[in-house]
């Protein structure tokens, strides 16, 4: 055997890979899943917090930054591994899904409020004043006036901020979440090969690549023009 | 509560192992950092040539890294590599990991900063007798770096929490440290005092970041 086929028998191995396909295929499903509660969940969260933030009460907007600047400081991992093996010792016992979901979104909350909120307050004051002085109401100024303006702005750092995160959910292997990196790791262990490895890296590539580039276009779309 | 999550006991014999941890995190992020930097000045600079054949595939290499998860490239290079025969240790994995995931980044966000340069400087410069190199270098490079200092600010925050992938591949810095610590003692303060420890060290980062994006915004 050359040493190009012990190469691709070794790494791509077309028996191993088709053995495994389904699992890497289930893994797949899990991380869409995971992704998209992830992604729901934290930017309507975040979402909240800004608005709520816009109310100007100060003892919740101490609240809120040190809430959010907790989550922004913190390395996604950390909060996974303290949520997964932290709780269990008050009582509550997250599976390694919850724990993932939890912590990424916790962390897609945090900067998705502190990019809403650059939005909200880069939104000129005389934006505010005309909108009242019409006789709009303060909540019909934020939805019609504000807040269109303000989500032009932050869509080109969100939808970097957000693809970063969701592809933290490869983070889940570490507790035991079945989805593409972990069934993955287990197909190569089972299989002694790594071709499941390179199934799976290839399977994140497919799910993120297009992402990636549609991101690219929305950028330059909703890019300043200076 | 406090005593399952903050004990002074469990903190004392912990603390040891936790300040190696430390220790090992602020030595990997000062590895890491300028390594990925060095990445990211070398792929901007080739960007800067602005030629098709170089800017197109440099820009699917930026993408391509953008698009794949961190810790399974680092997981690919750490698992996959002893196959071809090539076994690197954790601390290397990370190293070149890094190297190529956040050259990526720092890259894509100097490209930026040097797109935002007006391109009269370099003509300006080139003019004066400076070399191509000379004039990236001190008239460029310069004022490139100082209009994305605050993205690039953030980007290193990011690689330095990045660097708790490292205790994936047992590299003992602070959450691998924490983590032997947790299963010494059966208790979650050693995770908590490592989670208070990240926060003390980058909050002060994040909140200069906030000021910085809000002035850039607001200036606008």
């Amino acid at each position: 055997m050359s040493r190009w086929e012990q190469f691709t028998d070794t790494f791509f191995n077309g028996r191993v890979m088709a053995k495994y396909l389904p699992d890497i295929l289930s893994g797949v499903v899990v991380t869409i899943e995971l992704a998209v509660l992830v992604v729901v969940t934290g930017i309507a969260a975040g979402l909240v917090l800004a608005l709520l933030r816009s109310l100007g009460v100060r003892p919740l907007n101490w609240l809120i930054i040190g809430v959010v600047d907790l989550f922004r400081s913190l390395p996604p991992l950390v909060v996974i591994v303290l949520i997964y093996f932290g709780l269990p010792s008050a009582g509550l016992s997250p599976s390694g899904f919850v724990a993932t979901w939890l912590s990424l979104a916790l962390v897609q909350m945090a900067f998705s409020e502190e990019i809403f909120w650059a939005g909200i307050t880069s939104v000129a004051r005389g934006q505010w004043e005309a909108a009242r002085s019409t006789g709009l109401s303060f909540g019909q100024t934020l939805m019609s006036v504000v807040l269109p303006q303000a989500v032009r702005l932050t869509i080109p750092p969100l939808t970097n901020r957000t693809i970063a995160i969701t592809k933290g959910t490869a983070l889940g292997t570490v507790v035991a979440v079945t989805e593409i990196l972990g069934q993955a790791s287990s197909a190569m262990s089972n299989s002694y090969n790594p071709s499941p490895l390179m199934l799976g890296a290839a399977a994140y590539l497919v799910l993120f690549f297009p992402v990636v580039v549609a991101a690219r276009w929305v950028e330059t779309k909703f890019a300043w023009k200076r | 509560m406090i005593e399952t999550f903050l004990n002074l006991e469990i903190i004392q014999a912990a603390w040891p192992i936790v300040l190696a941890g430390l220790r090992n995190t602020v030595l990997l992020s000062l590895l890491v950092v300028p390594l990925g930097l060095l990445g990211g000045l070398i792929l901007a600079l080739m960007a800067s040539a602005k030629h098709p054949a170089i800017r197109y595939p440099l820009m699917a290499w930026v993408d391509f890294f953008r698009a794949f998860p961190p810790l399974v490239l680092l997981i690919l290079l750490f698992a996959g590599l002893p196959f071809a025969g090539l076994e690197l240790g954790g601390f290397v994995c990370v190293a070149v990991a890094f190297f190529l995931n956040t050259g990526a980044y720092y890259g894509e966000i100097l490209r930026a900063g040097i797109d935002s340069v007006p391109a009269g400087q370099l003509e300006a410069a080139r003019s004066t007798g400076l070399s191509r190199l000379q004039a990236m270098a001190y008239v460029v490079l310069p004022q490139a770096v100082r209009n994305v200092l605050p993205d690039l600010l953030s980007n290193t925050l990011e690689v330095v929490k990045l660097t708790s992938l490292g205790s994936v591949v047992a590299v003992p810095e602070l959450l691998y440290q924490a983590r032997q610590a947790q299963s010494l003692t059966y208790s979650p303060t050693p995770i908590v005092v490592a989670a208070l420890i990240y926060f003390a060290m980058l909050w002060p980062v994040v909140r200069l970041l906030s000021r910085l994006e809000n002035r850039a915004l607001a200036g606008r």
